[in-house]
C-alpha cells in the first residue's frame, strides 16, 4: 500500500480523510503543490499521476494506491530546470509565486492532452488534430487561476515550450 | 468610530495643515527630490534594463517557503469556528465535544483566551496595523456575521476541522445594520481618510452646473470586492521564551511586530514577524484576527502553532473592498470645457474602523474644471472591517468619473480623448500644487496611435461580426506617487566586495527583491551579482509599508540615505592615504566598485582596497529616509490612457474583451520586465472588477454567500487577452531614480475603458459593476 | 471531515455489499464529495471506492454506446465515437469544471453531483431544506442567481449543476443501476427528481443503489447536435443556461429534434413542450422562438434570476438556428 512520489514510494496515511494534497504538503513536506481553496476551484494544487493532471485537493491519498505522482518538485533534473519552469522565468509567467507549480505541472498534463487528441471547449471541430492556438491555450489553462495576473506570460511561456509541438500541428492542419 | 481615533486624527490632521501651508512655498532645494537623483541621468546602469525575478528559480521549483511552510518541532494545527450573527452576544458555546474529540489539544474561546489589549487600529499611529477597534476573543460581543468565536488546536489539520465543526453556539442576537438602504436612513457622515477630511469645494459647482449648456448626472455603483490572492492567509507562529516569533504573510511586518506586542505587553524587540514570501496581497495580506488569534492559542497550549484560513476563512475574516454609491455630474461650455465638476457619494464602513473607500481622490487631480464639489461620505454597517484593496478610492472612483466624461463625449458629440485633453490642467485642480510630472497626453497620443483608435466609429453598434457586436473604449488611470515616512535600509558591505542591502519590505511578487538589487547595485557601482538584498523580516531597521504603491520610493529614498552614509564612513576609513583622501561626502560618487570624486573620476578608490587597507571585514551603516515632504511641494501622480476592445454577444449579453492597450506615465521604468507585469496584473484586475467580481452579502442578515473562488469569480485565462503595455518613460526630475511605484495604477481606469466600450458596441450604458450579461442583454 | 472509513469495491457487487452499511457513500473521483465532506454537508461513515468498477465504453448491440460508470470524464468526451455520433456529450462535459476536474471525474459520479446554491454549502449560517429537511430555505429570498425558473417549489429553488448531464437528458440515455432488488434501468430523464416538498432528494435511487452504467441509444441525427453553455466568466464557471439539442431536418421540416436545458432546474430539464412545437415543423426561427416561448411559459423568476427566462429563449434560438444551419 503505497504511492510512488516523484520515484519515491510513500505509504498511504492511516486517515482516510487526508488528501493527497495535505500528505505531500504536511506529511512529506514537499509544499511547492499549493492549496489554494481547497475545493478544486484554483489549480494551484496540480499534479500529475501517471501522466494526467488533476486537482490534489480532491483526491484522497488512498484512492490512489499504487500510482505515479509527479509533482513541481520531481520536474527539474537536479540543478536543470524543466524547459518549462526556465520559460517561465524567461516570460515573467507568475508574480508571487504561488500559483506557479500548479500552473507548470497542469501544463504539462495538458501537453500530452494535446498530443492525445482531447478536444476542447473551444475547439470548432470535435474531431480534427489539435492545434494550440492561444485560445486552445487559455481555454485549457483555465482551470488553474491567477491572481497577479501573470496570464499572458504563462501562456508565452508555454507557447515557447511546447513550439516545436505546436509548429508540427499547424503544419499538418 | 472611538473618541480616541477622532482626537489622534484631528491631532494628525493640525499638524499635517500645518506644514501643507508651509512646505509648498518652500525652495525646491530644502524638498527630497529638490535636486534630481543622479541615477536618473545614468546611462549605463542595471536601471532601465530587463531583469528576470531573482527569486523565479525558487518558485518555479515550488521551493519558495510561504507562510504555511515553515516546520516546527511540536507543531498543532488551528481551525476557526465562526459567528453566524451580524451582532449581538454568544449566549452559549459548546465546546465539550470538539475538546474530547480525536486529536485535540484545546479549544480556546473568549472564556479562556489570554488577556490581550485591543490592537491599535490602522492609521491611529504610524505603527498601527490593527483591522479594527475591537478587542479579539475577550468577550462575548459578535461584531460582525463571520467574526471568530473558537479556534481549536489539534494535531493535524483534519482533527482541528472535525473538532471544529463540532461546536455549538447561540446567541442572543441584538439589532443590526445589514442593508445598505437601513444605513443610509440612519444618516450619512463625512468621510476622513488619514486624518483629512474627504470634501473639496471650489467655486459654486452646483450652480455652474445649472447654468452649463451640456451636462451630464448620473449615479455608478460599484459593490463589494475581495482580494483573494491565490495564496490563503496563514502564519506560523511560536513563543520562544518571551518572544514571539511569527512566520507570517504580511505586507507590514514591522507595523505588525508593533501592533502585535502592544497586544501582548511585549516590547517591539519581542516579536519578530517574517515575511520572506508573499502569495498576492492587493492589500488584503495585513494584520488580521487570525495571526492574534494564532499567537494566543500558542501562548495557551505551549506549543507552536499553523494557522491557516480555509478560502472561506478568508471572506469571513479579512476585509476587502467596501460598495460605493458615487454620483458624477460633469457640466461643461460648447467646446467641452468643464465649467462645473461634481463627484459625490457614499461609502459603507463599519462602526470600528475608519477606511471610507476614497472615491475621489483621483477626481482631485484629474481635470482642470471652474468649480468642483467632491466628497465622499459613509454609512455604518455591521459587517467585517473593509480595507485596502488595490487603489483604493482609485479603483472604483474612476469607474464612475471615466465613465460620466465618456457619456459626456456623447452628449457633445466629441472623441471622449479629445474631451479629456481639452480638459488637462497646468496645475493641480484642487491643491493648486505644481505637478511633478505628467505626461498624459503624451500617453494618449502613443497609445491611440498603436491601438488604431482611428477606426473607432462613434456611433454604438455599428460593428458586427456574426453574433458579436464589437467596441472600443478608452478611458483615464491615475495614481498618487506616495512615499511614507519611516523607511530605512542597511548596507553591510564586505571586504570581498559584495554588499547586503536590507529593508523591511515587503515581496508579494511586484519583484521588488529584483529592483532592490538593481537600484542598490547602481547605487553603489556594484555589478548585480555582487548585490544581495534582504527583506521581509521585522528586526530589519525602518517602516516600509507595501502599499499605496509606495515601496520603491520609500526603498529607493531609504538607500539613498544609507548610501550618503555607507559614503562618509568609507572615507572616514580611507583616511589621508587615500586618493580620496580631503573630500567631503557630497563630492564623491559610487562607481566601479568604489568611490570617486563626482567631477574626477580618477580620483577613485575601490571598496575592497579601503576596506583591506583599514583591515575591515565589513563595514555597516543604516540610515533613514528624508521626511517625504516633496508630496507636499509637488502634485505627484502616475497616469494611464487606457484602450479596450471589447466583443458583446448580441445573442446572451456576454463580454469578451479582445484587445487591451495601456500607456502609461510612471516615471522612469525601473524593471520593464517586472513592471510589465505589474500593469498586466492590474489591468486584468480591472477586467474581473469590470465584468464579474462580487462579494455577495446577503443584507438580510450580514453574510458572505459566495466566499469561494467558485463562486467568486476572477478572470480565468480565457477572459484575459493579450495585453499591450506601454510607456512614456520619462523621468519624475523628483523621485528617487525618477521612478514611480506601479503596483496599483495598473486597476485603475479599467472597468470605465470597458463599460465605455461596451457602451460603443452595444449602446447600452452600465452603470454598475459588475457588467454581466444580464445588463447588457439587448 | 467527519471520520469515514474507506474500501474499494473490487466489483459491482462487492460495491452493493459494502454500500449496505449506514451512512455509506459511493465514492467516484471525488470532485463533488470530497468536498462535500470537507464543508461537513455530506457526513458518510463509510466511502465506498467504485472507480475500480466499469471504465470501458463498449458498443451495444443496437447501435448505441455503453459507458461504465467509471469512466472518467476526459475519457468520455474524447472517445471518436462520441465525439462523432453525440458531439453533444463531448461538449458538454469539456464545458465543465477544469480539464483537471474531468481527468477524475466519473461517469456516476458526474450523475450524482449536488447543487451549488451557496445556501445549501453554508453549513453553519444557512438554512437550507435540502441538507437539513424542514429547516427551511434562506436561498428563495437570497442571491439566487443561478437559481431554477423551472419546476422549483417553495422548499427548494436549487438547480442541478451538471454540464454533462444536460446532454444525457437530451440524448435518451439510459440509466443502469444495481440496488437490493437486482439490476434495473431507468430512462435518465426519469433519474433526477424536482424538489417538491421533498429536496433533500436529489434523485430517484434507493438507497444503495448503485450506477454501473450509462447507455446511449442509437440515434443517427445525433451527430448534428451541439451544446451552448453560458455563464459568468469565459471558462471553468457553472452554467447560468446551458442548452443540448440535437436537430434533424429534412426539406425544410423538422422531423426529429431533442433538447434539454441546464441550469434552470432541480435537475437537467428535458424540453418537451419545445420539441413537441418543433416536431414536423418548419425549421424558421419564428418556429424556434415559438418552441422556446412555449417552454418557457410556465417560467417563475426569483429576485435575480428573471433575465434567464429570455437568455434561454435567446439561446435556444441560435442553437437552434445554428443546427438548422448545419443541417442544411
Amino acid at each position: 500500500m503505497s504511492i510512488l512520489i516523484n520515484g519515491l514510494a510513500v505509504a498511504l496515511p492511516d486517515d482516510p480523510r487526508v488528501s493527497l494534497l495535505d500528505l505531500l504538503r504536511q506529511g512529506l513536506h514537499l509544499s511547492g503543490t499549493k492549496k489554494g481553496c481547497n475545493q478544486g476551484a484554483c489549480g494551484a494544487c496540480t499534479v500529475l499521476v501517471d501522466g494526467e493532471r488533476i486537482v490534489s485537493c480532491l483526491a484522497l491519498a488512498v484512492q490512489y494506491d499504487g500510482r505515479q505522482v509527479t509533482t513541481i518538485e520531481g520536474l527539474a533534473d537536479g540543478d536543470a530546470l524543466h524547459p518549462l519552469q526556465q520559460a517561465f522565468i524567461d516570460h515573467d509567467g507568475f508574480q508571487c509565486g504561488y500559483c506557479t507549480p500548479g500552473q507548470i505541472c497542469s501544463a504539462i498534463g495538458m501537453a500530452a492532452e494535446a498530443k492525445r487528441g482531447v478536444p476542447s471547449h473551444v475547439s470548432a471541430d470535435l474531431t480534427a488534430d489539435v492545434t494550440l492556438t492561444r485560445e486552445e491555450l487559455q481555454e485549457r489553462m483555465s482551470g488553474n487561476l491567477c491572481r497577479c495576473g501573470a496570464h499572458n506570460g504563462i501562456i508565452d511561456a508555454i507557447r515557447e515550450t511546447l513550439k516545436s509541438e505546436i509548429d508540427t500541428a499547424e503544419m499538418a492542419a | 468610530m472611538s473618541i480616541v481615533d477622532t482626537l489622534k486624527e484631528t491631532a494628525q490632521g493640525l499638524v499635517q495643515g500645518a506644514m501643507s501651508k508651509l512646505v509648498p512655498l518652500a525652495p525646491d532645494s530644502w524638498i527630497p527630490g529638490g535636486v534630481p537623483d543622479p541615477l536618473i541621468r545614468q546611462q549605463h546602469g542595471l536601471i532601465g534594463t530587463s531583469v528576470s525575478r531573482l527569486d523565479g528559480p525558487l518558485k518555479v521549483r515550488g521551493a519558495a517557503p510561504f507562510a504555511a511552510e515553515f516546520p516546527l518541532e511540536g507543531m498543532v494545527y488551528a481551525a476557526l469556528a465562526y459567528a453566524t450573527i451580524p451582532r449581538g452576544r454568544i449566549a452559549a458555546i459548546d465546546t465539550a465535544a470538539a475538546e474530547a474529540a480525536p486529536g485535540v489539544v484545546l479549544v480556546m474561546t473568549h472564556l479562556n483566551a489570554p488577556r490581550m489589549n485591543t490592537p491599535a487600529v490602522f492609521g491611529s499611529s504610524p505603527t498601527a496595523a490593527g483591522p479594527a477597534d475591537l478587542p479579539i476573543m475577550q468577550d462575548d460581543r459578535v461584531h460582525w456575521n463571520g467574526q471568530p468565536i473558537a479556534v481549536v488546536l489539534a494535531e493535524t489539520q483534519e482533527h482541528a476541522d472535525h473538532a471544529k465543526s463540532l461546536i455549538v453556539a447561540t446567541y442572543a442576537a441584538e439589532p443590526s445594520t445589514t442593508s445598505l438602504a437601513a444605513a443610509k436612513a440612519e444618516g450619512p457622515q463625512p468621510g476622513l481618510f488619514m486624518g483629512q477630511p474627504l470634501l473639496n469645494e471650489i467655486g459654486d459647482a452646483d450652480a455652474m452646473l445649472a447654468a452649463a449648456p451640456h451636462k451630464v448626472d448620473h449615479v455608478y455603483r460599484t459593490p463589494r470586492h475581495n482580494h483573494n490572492a491565490i495564496e490563503p492567509h496563514a502564519a506560523t507562529i511560536a513563543w520562544v521564551g518571551d518572544e514571539l516569533i511569527v512566520h507570517d504573510a504580511t505586507q507590514l511586518v514591522t507595523a505588525e511586530a508593533q501592533t502585535i506586542a502592544d497586544v501582548f505587553d511585549l516590547k517591539a524587540e519581542q516579536v519578530r514577524v517574517t515575511s520572506p514570501f508573499v502569495g498576492g496581497g492587493f492589500g488584503g495580506k495585513c494584520l488580521w484576527d487570525h495571526q492574534i488569534l494564532g499567537a494566543a492559542a500558542a501562548k495557551l497550549a505551549g506549543r507552536p502553532v499553523r494557522i491557516t484560513l480555509t478560502r472561506e476563512g478568508v471572506y469571513r475574516v479579512v476585509g476587502g473592498r467596501t460598495l460605493t454609491e458615487q454620483r458624477v455630474a460633469i457640466g461643461a461650455d460648447a467646446d467641452g470645457r468643464f465649467k462645473a465638476l461634481v463627484h459625490t457619494g457614499i461609502a459603507a464602513m463599519t462602526p470600528h474602523n475608519n477606511m471610507p473607500e476614497p472615491f475621489i481622490l483621483g477626481t482631485r487631480g484629474g481635470y482642470a474644471a471652474d468649480s468642483f464639489k467632491l466628497s465622499v461620505e459613509t454609512v455604518k454597517m455591521n459587517m467585517l472591517a473593509n480595507t485596502f484593496m488595490r487603489a483604493p478610492g482609485e479603483s472604483v472612483g474612476t469607474f464612475a468619473l471615466e465613465s460620466a466624461i465618456d457619456e459626456l463625449a456623447v452628449e457633445l458629440d466629441m472623441d471622449p480623448i479629445a474631451l479629456r485633453i481639452r480638459n488637462e490642467p497646468d496645475k493641480d485642480p484642487t491643491s493648486g500644487l505644481p505637478f511633478s510630472s505628467r505626461h498624459i497626453v503624451e500617453a494618449w497620443r502613443s497609445g491611440a496611435a498603436r491601438f488604431g483608435w482611428d477606426e473607432r466609429s462613434a456611433e454604438p453598434g455599428t460593428r458586427r461580426e456574426g453574433e458579436w457586436l464589437i467596441g472600443m473604449g478608452c478611458a483615464t488611470g491615475t495614481y498618487p506617487y506616495y512615499r511614507m515616512p519611516g523607511a530605512a535600509a542597511r548596507i553591510t558591505l564586505r571586504r570581498d566586495g559584495h554588499a547586503l542591502v536590507e529593508i523591511a519590505a515587503h515581496e508579494m511578487g511586484m519583484g521588488t527583491s529584483t529592483t532592490t538589487a538593481m537600484v542598490a547595485a547602481d547605487r553603489l557601482g556594484l555589478p548585480l551579482d555582487r548585490v544581495s538584498v534582504g527583506y521581509g523580516d521585522s528586526i530589519i531597521p525602518g517602516t516600509i509599508l507595501a502599499g499605496g504603491s509606495q515601496q520603491t520610493a520609500a526603498i529607493g529614498a531609504a538607500v539613498i540615505a544609507a548610501h550618503h552614509a555607507l559614503v562618509a564612513e568609507l572615507l572616514k576609513l580611507a583616511g589621508n592615504d587615500s586618493r580620496l583622501a580631503g573630500l567631503a561626502p557630497d563630492e564623491v560618487g559610487s562607481e566601479d566598485g568604489g568611490l570617486a570624486k563626482l567631477d574626477d573620476p580618477t580620483r577613485r578608490e575601490s571598496y575592497v582596497s579601503i576596506l583591506e587597507r583599514a583591515q575591515r571585514e565589513s563595514v555597516v551603516v543604516s540610515e533613514e529616509a528624508s521626511q517625504p515632504l516633496e508630496l507636499m511641494h509637488w502634485s505627484m501622480h502616475s497616469h494611464s490612457a487606457l484602450f479596450c476592445e471589447v466583443r458583446v454577444n448580441a445573442v446572451t449579453g456576454e463580454t469578451r474583451v479582445s484587445r487591451f492597450l495601456g500607456a502609461f506615465d510612471c516615471g522612469r521604468i525601473l524593471n520593464p520586465k517586472t513592471a510589465r507585469s505589474q500593469f498586466r496584473g492590474g489591468i486584468v484586475m480591472g477586467l474581473g472588477m469590470a465584468l464579474m467580481e462580487e462579494t455577495q452579502f446577503d443584507e438580510r442578515n450580514g453574510r458572505i454567500m459566495n466566499p469561494s473562488l467558485a463562486e467568486y469569480h476572477v478572470p480565468v485565462h480565457l477572459d484575459v487577452p493579450e495585453i499591450d503595455v506601454i510607456w512614456t518613460d520619462i523621468a519624475d526630475p523628483h523621485t528617487p531614480m525618477g521612478a514611480h511605484g506601479v503596483g496599483e495604477i495598473g486597476i485603475t481606469g479599467v472597468a470605465a475603458a470597458v463599460a465605455n466600450a461596451i457602451y460603443n458596441a452595444t449602446g447600452k450604458r452600465v452603470r454598475d459593476l459588475p457588467i454581466t450579461l444580464d445588463k447588457v442583454m439587448i | 471531515m467527519t471520520p469515514f472509513t474507506y474500501a474499494r469495491a473490487e466489483d459491482a457487487a462487492d460495491a452493493l455489499r459494502l454500500g449496505q452499511a449506514s451512512a455509506a457513500a459511493y465514492l467516484g473521483g471525488g470532485t463533488n464529495l470530497v468536498d462535500l465532506i470537507r464543508e461537513t454537508v455530506a457526513k458518510p461513515s463509510a466511502l465506498i471506492d467504485v472507480t475500480g468498477l466499469s471504465s470501458e465504453i463498449e458498443e451495444t448491440e443496437g447501435g448505441g454506446l455503453m459507458i461504465g460508470a467509471a469512466v472518467r470524464n476526459t475519457a468520455l468526451a474524447e472517445h471518436l465515437a462520441v465525439r462523432t455520433r453525440y458531439p453533444v456529450l463531448s461538449r458538454a462535459i469539456l464545458a465543465g469544471a477544469s480539464a483537471q476536474i474531468r481527468n477524475m471525474a466519473t461517469v456516476g459520479g458526474n450523475l450524482l453531483q449536488r447543487t451549488r446554491c451557496t445556501y445549501f454549502y453554508d453549513t453553519d449560517g444557512s438554512r437550507c431544506n435540502k441538507r437539513a429537511p424542514g429547516s427551511g430555505c434562506d436561498a428563495i429570498e437570497g442571491f439566487t442567481r443561478g437559481h431554477a425558473i423551472l419546476g422549483a417549489s417553495s422548499a427548494c429553488v436549487a438547480t442541478h449543476p451538471s454540464d454533462m448531464c444536460v446532454a444525457l437528458a437530451a440524448l435518451d440515455a439510459i440509466v443502469h443501476l444495481h440496488g437490493r432488488g437486482g439490476a434495473r434501468t431507468l430512462p435518465f430523464t426519469e433519474l433526477h427528481r424536482l424538489p417538491g416538498d421533498h429536496p433533500e432528494f436529489d434523485t430517484v435511487l434507493e438507497p444503495g443503489e448503485l450506477v454501473t452504467a450509462i447507455e446511449l441509444p442509437p440515434m443517427n441525427f445525433a451527430a448534428n447536435s451541439t451544446y451552448r453553455k453560458v455563464r459568468d466568466r469565459a471558462s471553468y464557471a457553472f452554467a447560468l443556461v446551458s442548452i443540448a439539442a440535437a436537430l434533424e431536418i429534412e426539406g425544410g421540416v423538422v422531423k426529429d429534434v431533442r433538447i434539454a436545458l441546464g441550469g434552470v432546474a432541480h435537475k437537467p430539464w428535458r424540453a418537451s413542450k419545445a420539441e413537441a412545437v418543433l416536431r414536423g415543423g418548419p425549421a424558421t426561427e419564428q418556429a424556434f422562438r415559438a418552441a422556446a416561448v412555449a417552454e418557457m411559459a410556465d417560467a417563475q423568476p426569483l429576485r435575480d434570476n428573471g433575465f434567464k427566462i429570455e437568455l434561454t429563449k435567446r439561446t435556444l434560438v441560435a442553437v437552434l438556428g445554428d443546427l438548422s444551419g448545419a443541417a442544411a
